[in-house]
């Protein structure tokens, strides 16, 4: 086995003391069925799944359920706060999620708005030091401010999750500098949260120094959703390795790369 | 389907679960997923804004005018 090789196998992801092998976090949301999701989880060779806490459908008891498919034993549930827009109703469900599953690790994302979906970093705090407080281990969406990213990892947060841009725009990492300030500063994992929309995404995220990167759309709106969750993870493993790698330096002209000695 | 014999003797009560007015004759919450046919693993129970334990469905009585949320995991991103 190649020595490259032996690296990237023991590189995994240790989240609130977990350990991850992938750092490819997929949603569960949007896809055509659980079905396909589940196909999509297997090709993304992910580890964890973001999950929302809805009621039960009470008027059909049939309907299909998300744990017939992707099993809680297999895929550690990451419970979300998705359409939150206070830090009470996050809190609220998340104590309903601790409460459903019986585990502390979370998403916490309070939003501001409908149309932006832009991440409110008050009330996200505020949430964030509550949750904390009551024994939960936080991994929090959040904007790409620097200084915001600071304070949730001070209030004890276990991953610090920034936007790459929009959730569900698809618009890629569209402030690689400030991305690039948090990972420099941050301690816990950072893991871009939102915006991928290509394979491409992914790996520029990777390429920065991020620990991972969290995505839904940009699999399940694929026009086929599990090669590109094949091509997600391909994206992260190579974004990662090259970062470890360490990158050429950029030149403004060429260098050849054969030599000159010998030349005829 | 026959009522457990907890619920017998109750007059039904007026109650909300997931947002929608019912009208059913439970006496606990236990009593109240049997009836409503909830699944059986992964359910987290609200009554009035406070969540009850699994350990406690048996024993929490549902009362007129309860707010009853009953939730579960879902797709999300």
């Amino acid at each position: 086995m190649a020595d490259g090789q032996a690296k990237s196998e023991k590189d995994g992801l240790v989240i609130a003391g977990r350990r991850f092998n992938s750092r490819l976090i997929i949603g569960t949301g949007k896809y055509k069925n659980y079905a396909e999701n589940a196909a999509a989880a297997e090709a993304a060779g992910a580890d964890m799944v973001t999950v929302a806490v809805r009621r039960v459908n009470l008027s059909d008891p049939s309907k299909e359920r998300l744990t017939e498919f992707l099993d809680p034993k297999r895929y550690t549930y990451l419970p979300n706060t998705a359409g939150c827009f206070t830090a009470d109703d996050a809190i609220r469900t998340l104590r309903l999620a601790r409460e459903a599953g019986g585990w502390t690790l979370v998403k916490l994302e309070v939003l501001s708005d409908q149309k932006t979906l832009y991440p409110d970093m008050e009330e996200t705090l505020r949430a964030a030091k509550l949750l904390i407080a009551e024994g939960f281990e936080v991994m929090v969406y959040c904007s790409d401010d620097p200084v915001y990213a600071r304070k949730l990892e001070d209030a004890g947060c276990a991953a610090i999750m920034p936007l790459g841009s929009l959730i569900g725009s698809g618009l890629g990492i569209q402030n690689p500098v400030n991305i690039r300030l948090i990972v420099e500063q941050t301690r816990v994992p950072v893991i871009v949260d939102a915006g991928v929309g290509t394979a491409s995404d992914a790996a520029i995220a990777m390429e920065l120094g991020c620990d991972g990167v969290l995505m839904n759309t940009a699999i399940a709106e694929a026009k086929d959703p599990v090669l590109m969750a094949s091509a997600m993870r391909h994206a992260v493993i190579a974004g990662r390795e090259a970062y470890r790698a360490g990158r050429m330096g950029k030149k403004r002209y060429a260098d050849p790369s054969s030599p000159l000695a010998g030349l005829i | 389907m026959s009522l457990t014999s907890l619920s017998e003797g109750y007059a039904p009560m007026r109650i909300i679960v997931n947002g929608d007015a019912r009208e059913v004759k439970a006496a606990t919450i236990a009593d109240l997923l049997t009836i409503l046919e909830a699944p059986q693993k992964g359910l987290a129970v609200e009554r009035n804004r406070a969540i009850v334990p699994k350990s406690l469905y048996k024993s929490t009585l549902i009362l007129d005018g309860d707010e009853i949320e009953i939730v579960q995991f879902v797709g999300g991103g």
